[in-house]
């Protein structure tokens, strides 16, 4: 069957560490395609069109068919371009990748943002959940220069946002949650991921991640 | 390599990696566990994050979380092959495995644990999440397309619930959502499929129990 020729399209939001998965990980495997911001705050009818289930970025399209969810971008990505693959080859470690890559988001992620949404009790309660999990991450992370072993892959990028985008929601809610000196392995890994050439040239500014992320917890405040 | 799986009666989970291995053709020691009298040494090994059933043991190395369980039966054991063929039709699959893993569980859950207003809610919501997945079927036979395949799979594992959810929200899968209660009927008629779920009456008399137990009733 002829490939088409639409080309590959990725619908993202400038500061979704679901949006910078995916692209690193096109980066990574040296596919060409074409960027397309979506203001999340004003949503364009393209969003609803191409995910209508969800209507959450990031959305892959290739040759004019859409696919959303950065995990199940990732595996795609790995299956149609199979050369750099981002998975691992066993079947028992693709296992071990995914459970650890809903571990990421399920868990890590989702009390360290709570720290960025809250405050007094509910905040010191994420705090101390998202380092219980973090030291799950450490356990498991062991000596290794990646989660992929020697080179970045699948996890690394899973896990990527705890390198620089946890800092930034550290300094914005006030607390610590990734201490070098408890968690030494994680503290190297950081460096070797924003260190990555690939990840190095294309992080958001921090500058505007701070600000984003400061508006965002006076929102998040206002609410409760 | 020997499988072991550890499981529960009433998982509609375990169901998932039941009919998986039966599909496949292969063999396998299932162990019951006990999850309110106390779970196994062995289940707490396996699964120490968050000590739950189901989990493959293929030669001792544990596989957690059904759906991962699902795709790592399918890997291993490559015939028949449950996802589909095409790339973006297997992550089409994916997308729909997770929005599953995210939403019909959970807001079963909150019909048969929701106390007043609360259920008419859940109902609603549960209602909504099935139409969704109807329409993610449309006009095919199964959710693997002419096969039944690995979404079916997915899918069919959670409706040994569905007659408790129909009891406690005051509802009809049949009248809300007959594409797939025709879809179901069909999967029923496997024998991969009625041989790996639970009686519905015993699971309704289970959780009865359990909202006794949350002081629901």
């Amino acid at each position: 069957m002829e490939k088409g020729n639409k080309g590959v399209q990725l619908v993202g939001f400038w500061v979704s560490p679901f949006v910078h998965r995916v692209k690193w990980g096109m980066k990574l495997k040296g596919i060409e395609f074409e960027y397309i911001e979506e203001d999340m705050f004003n949503r364009s009818p393209l969003l609803s069109q191409i995910n209508p289930v969800t209507g959450k970025v990031p959305v892959l399209v290739h040759d004019g068919n859409p696919l959303p969810e950065s995990s199940i971008i990732l595996e795609y990505l790995d299956e149609v371009w199979s050369h750099a693959p981002l998975f691992p080859i066993d079947a028992y470690q693709r296992a071990q990748a995914r459970f650890w890559s809903k571990f990421a988001d399920q868990k890590v992620l989702e009390s360290a943002w709570l720290t960025v949404c809250s405050k007094d009790e509910i905040q010191e309660k994420a705090v101390k959940d998202a380092i219980g999990h973090l030291e799950r991450v450490e356990e498991k992370l062991g000596g290794r220069r990646f989660f992929g072993g020697d080179t970045i892959g699948y996890l690394d990028l899973m896990m990527g946002f705890i390198a620089y985008m946890l800092p930034v929601w550290e300094e914005v809610a006030a607390v610590t949650i990734l201490d070098a000196l408890k968690f030494p392995n994680l503290a190297a890994w950081k460096s070797n991921f924003v260190d990555h050439p690939t990840i190095n040239g294309d992080l958001p500014s921090k500058d505007e991640m701070l600000t984003f992320f400061q508006w965002q917890r006076e929102v998040h405040l206002q609410r409760i | 390599m020997p499988v072991k799986v550890l499981d529960f009666w009433a998982s509609p989970f375990g169901v998932r990696v039941r009919v998986a291995l039966a599909e496949k053709g292969v063999s396998y020691e299932s162990q019951e566990e006990d999850l309110f009298g106390g779970k196994s040494d062995l289940l707490l090994q396996s699964n120490p994050i968050y000590e739950k059933v189901p989990v493959l043991l293929h030669d001792d190395k544990p596989v957690l979380e059904s759906s991962n369980i699902v795709y790592y039966i399918d890997e291993t054991w490559p015939s028949p092959k449950l996802l589909p063929a095409s790339s973006y039709d297997r992550s089409r699959a994916r997308f729909w495995t997770d929005f599953i893993d995210k939403k019909v569980y959970d807001a079963g859950r909150n019909i048969w644990m929701g106390k007043g207003a609360e259920v008419e809610a859940a109902k609603d919501e549960f209602i909504d999440v099935l139409k969704k997945l109807e329409g993610a079927l449309g006009n095919r036979e199964y959710y693997g397309g002419d096969q039944f395949g690995f979404l079916d799979i997915i899918f069919v594992s959670l409706s040994c619930w569905f007659p408790t959810y129909e009891k406690y929200g005051g509802f009809k899968v049949e009248e809300e959502t007959p594409k797939i209660a025709a879809w179901l009927k069909k999967c029923y008629k496997r024998e991969t499929v009625a041989k790996s779920m639970p009686d519905s009456q015993k699971v309704i008399e289970f959780v009865g129990m359990m909202r006794k137990m949350h002081g629901i009733e």
